[in-house]
């Protein structure tokens, strides 16, 4: 186990040299536009090289990437080219928002989609019916439609909810509270729906394997035979569900963040982008990846400690 | 399922799904949306893109069926010409996640090593990319084209595809005794192509409406922040242009949305007609289904109560599945026969005879969607199952599972539960059944393991079923078979999945055991030498109809039907060359 758990990390950190390298590269690969988009269509080609320059945008691609690569590992990721904010204070002041939103909504997603899916596969009948007929509405209409509907329904109409913007829970907790519920809100429907059902599959999945058959005819009884080993046998492929839901998510919550006006990292990515502020970028793509590695970490240890074959081995 | 049919004419998938009605209703909805995306032109005159700066935002009606835009463009022109984009768009991520991501998840998955390693690496790292942030850097250098952002997607969520494969292919190599399939001499491509794609084909197709919906809906949100090609015609393109109007005309919001909605509801359908019909055309039928007639009948009348005193008896039973509108298809025809006390009964027939539907229906334990459709099933004079006019009465079988049945299963790995040690699974049985408490049910565990003849019972004890090779495992579900003292013993073919050498040691497992604790059983196998070894008498089925029955001596010996002596010398060892069987009564 405690190799297995070795090789994973290695594995994890691998991966985040190779992403950071080849996010790097991608970015940087066209240094002249960069300079244009900060200085805009009607500039000089002296202008433009002295921006290069200043930027340090003249030195050879790969000795720019170590530059980079050395600072980033103490934790420096430069600063934005647009204002003088360091990477790592503009993604520290967005980064709880998203986190906020994505953990609260994957939370409820979890917890709705596993009852949903658990009570489908092993109850059949109309709640199964129910199940499939909600999954196949949620999913047909996209996370970012519902966004708008609910905007216009309980925000605009109603004036329920705040419509837009973000409130600091240290401020006032009550609106920090309605602040979130349209974006949870929003999110946790686009994604119940498809992982209640892989989670109903994957649960009538271990049902139909055979040693389900032979416990049933040792006599145990069927309630223990559901609750102590189909669900735990659909446990790994459960996990993986909820955690390609939250990739998903972290990248849904980028048009949410738009449509409801929150300054998420999803928000600062999209701006950065389109300005070509790239410092700002790779630092986006470097904490999104961490993100994302922390988590699949997680789900391969939980999925290795319950195999017996990777737990005693 | 080892009753799995040789079927040899299936009927294909589309006339399986065009007689669903969701998945007739919705192939037509989806092939309308294509047909109007082609003849946009010839369906409205009006040009899309063609501005009235006199006639903005009007309402539906005359000349402009749904209204014009803020810049005075037909509304449904706009929409027939942007159904063009949406079709484009999830093909274009569907066909390149696909040919990406199956492929490797089933080289990754059935060989491993290191293409597992790598593959699994790149499909992790396209996975933590951020799919918004890659697509807004490659519109920044290749432009805002739909070709170029949609086979981007389809490359970053190829890992989709690679990870539900490889996980596929992983838990069936692990649950299936594929070694022993090797063993036999099937090659990697027949395992792969006869074994394993048949378990990932629906996910995939499953996967594939997903990634479709998924698409669409990616591509539709680009176009709505304002990242796509603004002078493109689509239906994202006009939800952002109604977002910004929704105050003065939301109906220009309610039309793109609709069709957005629709097209993604219609491909998650789609998805879930394909697997009803899939799983429709998995269930068990009888090799000569196409041309048997579809029988819809139920018995009318119950066989009379046994007066004789049998341990087991079996009356006319009669198994079918629903066969779509047209009724029931039988797999078992009329079958009757009994077992006494200490008697040990052979069933016997190729496979799709119907052989482990009839044993599997004693045990109840047949799938759920089966119906016993006909006949009586009675234990020690007790009935188990009476079926008479479509009614069936079943008896709580949970009360006579292990205590008075017991089963042994065909392959001994994938009958044990991976995450569960071997001592739990076999104490748990007894401290449920008999009541006993697990020190008891721990010590009668392992006496009995040493009675199989398990050399180091602790060891095997305590050990998972990973860690044991085929023929322990068989011997430990033989074990737990019999810990309950049960009347009787059903063993489905307890030999076939193990290696020859085992096979003649499980076998006089069998009959000591079956001596010594004067159980009845049943042996469903195709072996007609494992016949001739262990049993009193004999039943021979094909077709799921009882074809002759009698002591082993006279059915081996001088077999009255002709296909009985055609299953007889192909079957029988050391007879050369084999034949093929031959239909009969046809």
């Amino acid at each position: 186990m405690i190799s297995f758990i070795v090789k994973r990390v290695i594995s994890g950190l691998g991966l985040l040299v190779v992403i950071s390298t080849l996010a790097y590269l991608l970015v940087f690969s066209s240094s002249a536009n960069i300079a244009l988009n900060i200085l805009g269509q009607d500039a000089t080609d002296d202008q433009i090289l002295a921006k290069q320059k200043e930027l340090g945008l003249d030195l050879p691609l790969l000795e720019r990437y170590w530059n980079w690569a050395t600072h980033a590992v103490k934790g420096d990721f430069g600063s934005s080219w647009f204002n003088s904010e360091t990477v790592v204070s503009a993604l520290l002041h967005r980064l709880p928002i998203t986190l906020t939103i994505v953990a609260f909504a994957m939370t409820f997603a979890a917890i709705l989609a596993v009852l949903l899916g658990t009570l489908a596969a092993i109850k059949g009948g109309w709640i199964d019916k129910t199940v499939q007929v909600m999954a196949i509405a949620g999913f047909a209409i996209p996370g970012f439609l519902l966004a708008i509907i609910l905007v216009t329904f309980l925000a605009i109409k109603v004036k329920l909810l705040p419509a837009t913007g973000w409130v600091n829970f240290t401020e006032d907790p009550a609106n920090w509270a309605k602040s979130l519920v349209l974006p949870v809100v929003s999110l946790v429907l686009a994604t119940v729906a498809s992982a209640a059902q892989q989670i109903r599959s994957a649960i009538k999945s271990v049902m139909e394997r055979d040693f389900v058959k032979t416990l049933t005819s040792r006599g145990i009884p069927r309630r223990e035979i559901i609750f102590k080993h189909i669900l735990r046998a659909a446990t790994p492929a459960g996990l993986t569900v909820l955690s390609l839901q939250f990739v998903g998510m972290l990248g849904g919550s980028v048009i949410i963040e738009k449509i409801f006006a929150l300054p998420g990292m999803g928000e600062l990515a999209v701006n950065a982008t389109t300005q070509g502020d790239t410092p700002v970028v790779m630092g986006v793509v470097v904490y999104t990846v961490i993100i994302v590695i922390i988590v699949n970490l997680v789900v391969d240890l939980l999925n290795g400690w319950i195999n017996p074959k990777v737990r005693i081995s | 399922m080892s009753n799995s049919a040789n079927v040899t004419n299936k009927p294909s998938l589309i006339k399986k799904l065009i007689k669903n009605r969701v998945g007739a209703s919705v192939l037509v909805y989806l092939g309308v949306v294509v047909l109007l995306s082609i003849f946009a032109g010839l369906v409205t005159k009006i040009d899309p893109n063609q501005a009235d700066i006199m006639n903005v935002l009007a309402n539906p009606g005359g000349k402009h069926f749904l209204g014009t835009d803020s810049a005075g463009r037909d509304v449904f022109a706009r929409l027939l010409f942007g159904s063009r984009t949406t079709i484009i768009a999830a093909a274009l991520v569907s066909i390149t996640a696909i040919l990406v991501g199956v492929p490797a998840g089933l080289v990754a998955g059935y060989y491993g090593g290191k293409f597992d390693l790598v593959a699994s690496w790149i499909a992790n790292m396209f996975m933590s990319l951020p799919v918004l942030i890659v697509l807004l850097a490659a519109r920044a250098t290749l432009g805002p084209s739909i070709f170029y952002s949609m086979t981007i997607f389809g490359l970053l969520i190829a890992p989709a595809f690679f990870r539900l494969t490889r996980t596929a292919v992983m838990s069936v190599r692990n649950e299936l005794y594929l070694d022993a399939a090797r063993v036999s001499g099937l090659s990697d491509i027949r395992i792969i192509s006869r074994h394993i794609l048949t378990v990932v084909r629906a996910p995939i197709i499953i996967q594939t409406a997903m990634v479709s919906g998924v698409a669409i809906s990616l591509q539709s949100g680009l176009e709505f922040l304002g990242l796509g090609d603004a002078d493109s015609v689509s239906w994202g393109v006009m939800l952002n242009e109604g977002f910004r109007n929704i105050f003065v005309n939301p109906l220009l919001i309610l039309w793109p949305a609709l069709a957005i909605s629709f097209t993604i509801g219609a491909f998650a359908l789609l998805g879930n007609a394909l697997r009803d019909a899939l799983e429709d055309l998995n269930k068990p039928t009888l090799g000569s289904s196409d041309e048997e007639e579809v029988k819809n009948l139920y018995a009318t009348s119950l066989p009379a109560k046994p007066t004789s005193q049998h341990l087991l008896e079996v009356q006319q039973i009669a198994i079918g599945y629903p066969n779509g509108a047209s009724g029931i298809k039988h797999v078992v025809n009329d079958v009757s026969f009994h077992v006494d006390q200490g008697e040990v009964l052979g069933i016997v027939g190729e496979s799709g005879s119907g052989k482990t539907q009839t044993a599997f229906s004693i045990l109840g334990l047949l799938p759920s969607n089966a119906q016993i459709t006909g006949g009586a099933i009675y234990l020690n004079g007790e009935e188990l199952v009476t079926s008479v006019n479509g009614e069936t009465n079943r008896a709580d079988m949970s009360a006579l599972r292990g205590k008075k049945i017991a089963y042994i299963p065909q392959e001994p790995m994938s009958n044990l539960d991976p995450n569960f040690k071997i001592g739990y699974q076999l104490v748990r049985p007894m401290v449920k059944v008999l009541g006993i408490t697990k020190d008891e049910a721990t010590k009668k565990a392992l006496s009995l393991l040493e009675i199989v003849g398990i050399n180091n019972p602790q060891r095997v004890f305590d050990s998972y079923p990973h860690q044991v090779s085929g023929g322990m495992a068989q011997r430990v579900l033989i074990a737990g078979a019999v810990s309950c003292d049960p009347e009787l013993l059903i063993a489905d073919e307890p030999t076939t999945a193990l290696d020859v050498t085992v096979q003649a040691e499980v076998l006089d497992l069998l009959r000591d055991l079956q001596n010594k604790f004067g159980m009845g059983m049943i042996l469903v196998t195709h072996n007609f030498g494992v016949v001739a070894d262990l049993c009193d008498r004999v039943l021979v089925m094909q077709n799921g109809n009882m074809i002759e029955s009698g002591p082993v001596r006279q059915i081996l010996g001088s077999p009255r039907e002709d296909s009985t002596k055609t299953l007889l010398s192909s079957m029988l060892e050391g007879k050369t060359p084999m034949t093929f069987l031959t239909k009969t009564g046809a």
